[in-house]
């Protein structure tokens, strides 16, 4: 059974407004998608929350993909839902390794505070103006991003106190 | 519990006697393993930070680590008290990629484990929260509830907890022959316990007190922070994808959403409380449709990722290499992206997958409904009572397995 929700007018809406701002679309198994300039990315997605017709409220997730070996490396990949057009729309970002960062949007929605936490926390991607960019998962002694393709998987790092048990 | 007062300057630069709390990680009247430091003006809470993260298993590196098969027993840990529910989103991923038709009686099945699996988790929020909250009572007929709950997972899943029941393209097997008698009777006896819970709970003038007009988080708010489930349906919004993205069975089995007023803790009780018994009415929907289909096959006959039958694999060369291949490697994800969401007790649980082709996946993201449902809580007790916290967490249900995975 395909699910409707992927609807193409989003991404329709996204080429004839920014159209200079896509790199490519598809939409695989339904789901529409857009791979975007990370430049732009907090003007796109503030257009993609207050176009009438578009109208995402929400943003249902947000993480980041490790593609080891090619360049730009990394990937932002973000899930948006509209309640009231009950359609989704999936945007991504490429971050290269060099720079490793990209603007926050989670002054466009604050459910992107902790999930950038998170890729931050497990990719090591910087999220520029986010307010308050800790680890989320791990603890802040943590040495390294374990999601990334090159952090082993037995690279178990024990959280131990010293003598006067201070961490 | 530690406590210390803050002489020096506090989060919003003053200089004052706001003390500071430390509660958790492990704290006997919160269930979830979650640490909160909270700045406290007398008894009221002006800051909150909820450290999470004391559960991380780093289940997405496992799940890269192995085969997809591999995965699923890993997703039965995320959301403990409703394991088939997370077992169902990631096979449903898996099964977009790889283009997969289930037949009718697989999807009758997973409605109806994924809908025990709810009023399981459901039990668990609302018993759980009152037990917090000392009422001792309520908190063991919801157990003796969830413990017929589970009876029936057991029957058919053969677990009570991890169930492990859903495969790529169908279930692990088909009902088994005693189980729609016993289904039926524990239902009647599960309403007449829900009708006893209510009983107590629902019009206690304590427990009211205790719940209304706390922990209020606005529907434009909830939709900011990217809340969902019971937690948004509270707040007004009818936003279920049972009924917005209708996946398996539910376009045609006939239940109601129901959803609050003002989204504070009452509304939420009364939320998960009222979907428990549109739950059992699906349950029973559910039930008669599969007597009605009668046996047959429960799974697709795609030899991807089925094998093959043992007659055929002791006899022929192919089918052995194919049965040894299937053990040994598990099946090729042809290459792609998908996100496949279903409508947990929490809320969206989502997965996002990404495949290079291999037989192992190249990125398997969870979406945690508990994570994002438990972000906006320093704005939910804010200017409130710390007593307030302990009903309004205990509402929210977080679930450390699902939200530090």
């Amino acid at each position: 059974m395909t699910r409707a929700a992927f609807g193409s007018l989003p991404l329709a809406r996204l080429v004839e407004v920014h159209g200079d701002a896509l790199v490519s679309t598809h939409a695989q198994h339904g789901d529409a998608t857009a791979l975007v300039e990370s430049t732009r990315i907090v003007e796109l997605m503030a257009f993609l929350r207050d176009d009438e017709q578009v109208s995402f409220e929400m943003l249902v997730d947000l993480c980041a993909v490790d593609h080891l070996g090619e360049e730009p490396r990394f990937e932002v990949v973000y899930h948006l839902y509209s309640v009231s057009k009950n359609h989704r729309l999936r945007v991504k970002a490429r971050v290269s390794e060099v720079s490793c960062a990209i603007d926050s949007v989670s002054s466009v929605w604050p459910s992107a505070n902790w999930m950038e936490r998170e890729a931050w926390d497990l990719y090591g991607i910087r999220f520029t103006g986010h307010p308050d960019l800790r680890r989320l998962l791990l603890n802040e002694e943590f040495e390294g991003h374990p999601l990334r393709k090159d952090y082993p998987k037995e690279g178990r790092q024990l959280l131990v106190g010293t003598e006067r048990g201070e961490r | 519990m530690s406590e210390g007062a803050t002489s020096e300057q506090n989060a919003r630069g003053q200089l004052d006697e706001h003390r500071i709390l430390s509660m958790g990680p492990s704290h006997p009247a919160t269930h979830g393993t979650v640490k909160f430091l909270i700045e406290l003006d007398g008894e009221t809470i002006v800051s909150l930070d909820a450290q999470v993260g004391y559960l991380h298993r780093g289940f997405e590196k496992e799940c890269e680590a192995g085969s997809w098969y591999q995965a699923i027993p890993y997703t039965d840990r995320l959301n403990y008290n409703s394991a088939p529910l997370a077992n169902l989103g990631f096979c449903m991923a898996v099964e977009k990629l790889l283009g997969l038709e289930r037949p009718e009686r697989c999807d009758w099945l997973r409605t109806l484990i994924g809908e025990l699996a709810r009023v399981g988790d459901h039990l668990t929020r609302c018993g759980t929260a009152c037990l917090e909250l000392q009422a001792m009572t309520p908190f063991l007929y919801g157990v003796e509830c969830r413990e017929l709950v589970w009876d029936l997972l057991e029957a058919m899943c053969g677990a009570r907890v991890t169930s492990n029941y859903i495969r790529i393209g169908g279930v692990k097997h088909a009902m088994p022959s005693g189980f729609p008698a016993q289904c039926r009777a524990n239902l009647a006896r599960i309403r007449e316990l829900l009708g006893d819970f209510d009983d107590v709970v629902t019009r206690n003038r304590i427990f009211v007190d205790r719940l209304r007009g706390t922990g209020v988080l606005s529907q434009r708010d909830c939709l900011r922070y990217g809340v969902t489930g019971p937690l948004l349906r509270a707040a007004g919004v009818p936003l279920d994808l049972r009924k917005d993205e209708p996946y398996l069975c539910y376009d045609r089995v006939d239940f109601d959403v129901p959803i609050g007023e003002v989204g504070d803790n009452y509304d939420r009780f009364l939320v998960c409380l009222e979907e428990m018994h549109q739950s059992l009415r699906i349950v029973e929907q559910c039930l008669s449709q599969l007597e009605k289909l009668g046996p047959g096959p429960v799974d697709v006959l795609d030899p991807r990722v089925r094998w093959p039958a043992k007659g055929r694999v002791f006899n022929h060369m192919e089918e052995l290499i194919q049965q040894f291949k299937g053990v040994t490697e598990g099946p090729c994800v042809p290459a792609g992206e998908a996100y496949a969401a279903v409508e947990s007790a929490n809320g969206e649980l989502g997965f996002y997958l990404v495949s290079d082709g291999s037989a192992a996946p190249w990125k398997v993201r969870c979406r945690p409904p508990s994570l994002l449902n438990l972000a906006p809580l320093e704005k939910m007790v804010q200017g409130a009572l710390l007593a307030d916290l302990i009903p309004t967490f205990g509402l929210l249900n977080m679930v450390g397995g699902e939200c530090d995975r």
